[in-house]
């Protein structure tokens, strides 16, 4: 296990979020599928982490494993460590304090997450039934202040409207204002501007950073999206097959990554300068979840690998300072390797 | 029947075959060759009277018992079997093929024959299927063949709805507009690329409704609407026995197993075509 | 321009879509809502290039890529293939033009017959088309797999044997059958991981360098349309704001709502974190457009004259045309101080 590699000596009070060996499976028809293996990453109080990756990477059900909103027949195992609680082992009456309380969700589609026949007050004054003792007018208020704190014109007439009369960025809003009721310590979006036109992408994520410095939360973004990370996150992690293969800080990790699969990625995007030139892509596709390859799981769409790649499984090292790790057997020869910006 | 087999394999494209079309298929095939072979099977001619075993219990000598006119009720079940699998196809394939035509069309075109078509779909099943068909036959007279008529005439328009809805879903999607794009004519874009993908749902109907009328022609038996006796026909068999329920229950009993029997085989038969023909995406 | 003709030329055209029609209205005889989903779109592409079209949902792009195929008819205005009025074109001609003018499009999933494989997908365009001979049709088949960089064995397989990746191969390779010269692409990578993104885009480069294409490239990622694109049109709410070369477009946008797009566009570079909103409020409904500029409820810039009268698309610097009443916005030289602000 990568347990020796990974520093667990932060002290038992440190505030926010530690995650260790953080694995969910699922069984199906064709096998065990390793939806997330072995997941470590920390959130420090007040930091926005982006998870990146690609369909199948295991992003958005690892941010579902650490609410434990995994349903059977997945599993889940590790140790999910909220203030000196671990989210995994906790009972379901203890973690429904915290869900929505301490921690909150955003997802990606806020038509589906959102009820559609109850207007957006009742659904911010049901999480603050749930978590507070307000009475009902301390409640309208505080849905009021919650609706302005988000962004929403006309608030006292939008309380009273229902999800379907909201655009697609207004529901959003109202998402977070949801998410935001019981002033959560940390807030899990996942793909939270996905389905939003990039004007709006953009409203969203400045609102996202300014609600961070207010009311001092940690955020985890979940995105496939290297420019959301790059405009939004403080460090990053980026996952491939179930792994998280790379992670640092968002400058470390952009200015040279330690991963083939990250400088893949960082190549698939197109950028300022190069017009119609032939884009760095990786070839062939993701792998199956029940039928991992060996050793590395990057290895088959790997341009670096070697002999050791087809046996081995790198773990994931420390390759630098400020938390810079990579799990590749070959990360200094892909460091040294020419720049692709 | 190798071009069949090819068929059938490039649909299954490696899933197992059902259990419920391996079940059903083999009833329909008993059944099937029953109705083609019955004397095979029959021990007795079907209406040959035999004064000495009137309303005999079952025995060795005849396992079904006999009826009123010592008839052996084994043999008339077996010979009913040519009769109703032959209400089973004649009642259905018509309404199935006019109904998929009118379907196709009405769900491709739209507009003004679409809301025609509703109009007539309103006014059909605001009436009870059967109340309909027994209406039809009067005027016609009894009979079998005005019985395929009756149906025919009310039952298309349940295919004809059912493939006009899945015409409207799938003409949305991007490969028929793709087929536009391509120049393709729109006899070719309904019925080589619509019609593959949304046939099933009638073709799963076409085997319950394959079920439905027997019982339907065995209902309009029974009542002397349909086939008239002394034909052997379970429906007309049944309501033979109605007078003896106490005495010779087994006259109605066998023809009802084997209408139960024989729509059993249908129903899991089309279980089994939906499981295979279902799209995988 | 003189005398030359450009391979696809749209003028003056709309397209309305019936909404609601609620009956209130009726009552009240009111006229039927309408969603105007392209307004007066006057646009050229010409023989080889790439031209991209860029807007937020609701811009009208899609609409105007169906209208370049005919998959809609203009309700006014004329699409102009070769010279030709597109509209008149009927029996032989419409089908030499659908083949001469294809699409491909954004859904791998839907654009593609569940029960077709992909050989009798290929085979049919090959034979409708009259493009082969039958017996030269399975080579064909190998030749177009091999041109889209599929394996020989795809043919016998059926659409959901492939990824997303693969099917978009397919529904190019079904395109290039009938060897077009215009290829109309609607959100082709959209649905997509990026690095299979990247796949994608590198093969139709390598197609249009190969077959001489031309490309309409139509999509809602600016990165990606300034990567494909020679010349690039921004559309917002059915109307072109701005049409301009692809660089030119990005280092000096004319229209405010194409400035408002590329800030908004997250950039690939952590040191370039800003934390200024890049543009306000929401699109507002196609229901019921106000008369004046479109952008005009949400352009930081807006004045009296933006609220009453539309502004067409003029010329600005060498290829720019924008479509706004500030005809010095991103000027070179002009200074943003004397640009009106405040609402």
């Amino acid at each position: 296990m990568t347990a020796s590699t990974v520093p667990t000596s932060l002290p038992q009070t440190a505030p926010g979020l530690l995650v260790r060996g953080l694995t969910t499976t699922f069984d199906t028809s064709r096998g065990v599928a390793i939806a997330a293996a072995d997941v470590d990453f920390d959130v420090a109080p007040g930091e926005v982490v982006g998870l990146v990756g690609e369909s199948g990477s295991g992003k958005s059900v690892t941010l579902r494993s650490i609410m434990r909103l995994i349903r059977e027949p997945g599993k889940v195992t590790g140790r999910v460590e909220w203030g000196g609680r671990d989210l995994v082992a906790m009972p379901a009456e203890e973690l429904r304090r915290v869900r929505g309380g301490e921690i909150a969700m955003i997802f990606q589609e806020p038509m589906t997450a959102l009820n559609p026949v109850l207007p957006i007050g009742a659904q911010i004054e049901e999480n603050l039934v749930a978590h507070t003792d307000l009475n009902r007018r301390q409640r309208r208020e505080r849905a009021l202040e919650l609706m302005n704190i988000v962004g929403i014109p006309a608030p006292e007439r939008r309380l009273d409207e229902y999800p379907h009369q909201f655009s697609g960025g207004m529901r959003q809003r109202a998402m977070i204002a949801i998410a935001l009721a019981c002033s959560p310590k940390l807030l899990l979006a996942d793909e939270p501007t996905t389905a939003l036109d990039v004007t709006i992408q953009d409203q969203i994520l400045k609102l996202l950073l300014d609600l961070r410095d207010r009311m001092a939360m940690s955020v985890v973004l979940v995105t496939h999206d290297l420019g959301v990370v790059a405009a939004t996150c403080d460090r990053m992690a980026v996952m491939y097959a179930g792994r998280i293969v790379e992670t640092g800080t968002v400058a470390d990790v952009f200015a040279c990554p330690n991963h083939p699969y990250t400088r893949g990625l960082l190549g698939s995007v197109p950028r300022s300068g190069q017009s119609r030139t032939m884009l760095q892509s990786i070839d062939g596709t993701p792998p199956n979840l029940t039928d991992l390859p060996d050793g590395c799981a990057f290895h088959p769409r790997c341009s670096f690998a070697t002999e050791i790649c087809l046996k081995q499984r790198p773990p994931l090292d420390l390759v630098g300072t400020d938390g810079r790790r990579a799990a590749c057997h070959h990360h200094e020869r892909v460091a040294a390797a020419e720049p692709i910006l | 029947m190798s071009a069949l087999a090819k068929t059938a394999r490039s649909m299954l494209r490696g899933k197992p075959m059902p259990r419920s079309l391996i079940t059903g298929g083999s009833i329909l095939l008993v059944s099937l060759i029953m109705a083609v072979w019955p004397t095979l099977f029959a021990p007795y001619d079907p209406n040959e009277f035999d004064y000495n075993a009137l309303l005999a219990a079952p025995s060795l000598a005849h396992p079904f018992g006999t009826d009123s006119f010592g008839r052996d009720v084994l043999s008339r079940v077996i010979h009913a079997y040519t009769v109703d699998m032959q209400i089973a196809v004649f009642a259905t394939v018509g309404p199935f093929v006019f109904g998929t035509l009118v379907g196709a069309f009405v769900g491709y075109v739209g507009g003004f024959w679409e809301a025609l078509f509703g109009r007539l779909v309103d006014a059909t099943v605001t009436f009870p299927f059967l109340v309909l068909v027994i209406a039809i036959v009067s005027v016609l007279g009894p009979g079998l063949g005005n019985m395929y008529v009756a149906v025919g005439i009310v039952g298309w328009v349940f295919y004809a709805r059912l493939v006009a809805s899945e015409i409207k879903v799938q003409k949305r999607l991007d490969y028929a507009d793709a087929g536009r794009v391509m120049g393709y004519t729109p006899w070719r874009i309904v019925f080589r690329h619509l019609l593959p993908n949304a046939i099933t749902p009638a073709i799963v109907y076409w085997m319950t409704d394959m079920a439905l009328a027997i019982l339907l022609g065995s209902s309009l038996g029974y009542l002397g609407l349909g086939a008239q006796p002394p034909t052997a026909e379970w429906g007309v068999q049944i309501a033979d026995g109605k007078n003896f329920m106490n005495t010779a229950w087994w006259i109605s009993v066998f023809p009802g197993v084997a209408i139960v029997l024989t729509g059993l085989g249908f129903s899991l038969a089309g279980d089994g075509v939906a499981e295979i023909l279902r799209v995988r995406r | 321009m003189n005398g030359h003709i450009p391979i696809l030329s749209v003028n003056g055209v709309y397209k309305r879509f019936s909404g609601p029609y609620s009956l209130l209205r009726r009552f009240k005889s009111e006229p039927q809502l309408a969603v105007h989903a392209l307004t007066n779109v006057t646009l050229d592409v010409e023989r080889g290039e790439t031209l991209g079209i860029v807007g937020e949902s609701g811009c009208g792009k899609s609409t105007l890529a169906r209208c370049l195929v005919r998959l809609h008819e203009a309700d006014e205005g004329v699409v102009r293939f070769d010279g030709q009025d597109i509209s008149n074109l009927s029996g032989g001609a419409r089908r030499a033009f659908n083949r001469r003018v294809q699409m491909i499009f954004q859904d791998p999933y839907g654009s593609l017959n569940p029960r077709m494989t992909v050989s009798q997908v290929l085979s049919e365009a090959l034979s409708v088309h009259k493009m082969r001979p039958k017996p030269e049709i399975p080579g064909r088949i190998a030749e177009l797999l091999d041109l889209v960089r599929l394996p020989a064995d795809a043919a016998g397989r059926y659409p959901h044997e492939f990824s997303g990746g693969q099917r978009q191969r397919i529904g190019i390779a079904r395109a290039l059958a009938v060897e077009p010269e215009v290829i109309v692409a609607d959100e082709l990578v959209s649905a997509l991981d990026v690095s299979v993104q990247a796949q994608v885009v590198n093969l139709l480069l390598q197609l249009q360098e190969k077959l001489h294409l031309t490309v309409v490239f139509v999509a809602h990622d600016l990165r990606l349309v300034r990567h494909i694109s020679h010349r690039v049109a921004v559309m917002y709410l059915g109307q072109v704001m701005e049409i301009s070369p692809s660089e030119a477009l990005f280092s000096a946008p004319r229209h405010p709502y194409s400035k408002a797009l590329l800030e908004a566009a997250p950039e690939l570079d952590p040191a370039h974190k800003n934390r200024n909103v890049a543009l306000r409020g929401e699109l507002p409904s196609p229901l019921d457009l106000p008369p004046g500029c479109p952008f005009a409820g949400r352009c930081p810039h807006v004045f009296d004259r933006c609220r009453v009268e539309r502004p067409v698309l003029t010329p600005r610097g060498p290829g720019q045309m924008a479509a706004c009443h500030l005809t010095d916005f991103g000027a070179p030289g002009a200074s943003s101080d004397q640009l009106p602000t405040g609402h």
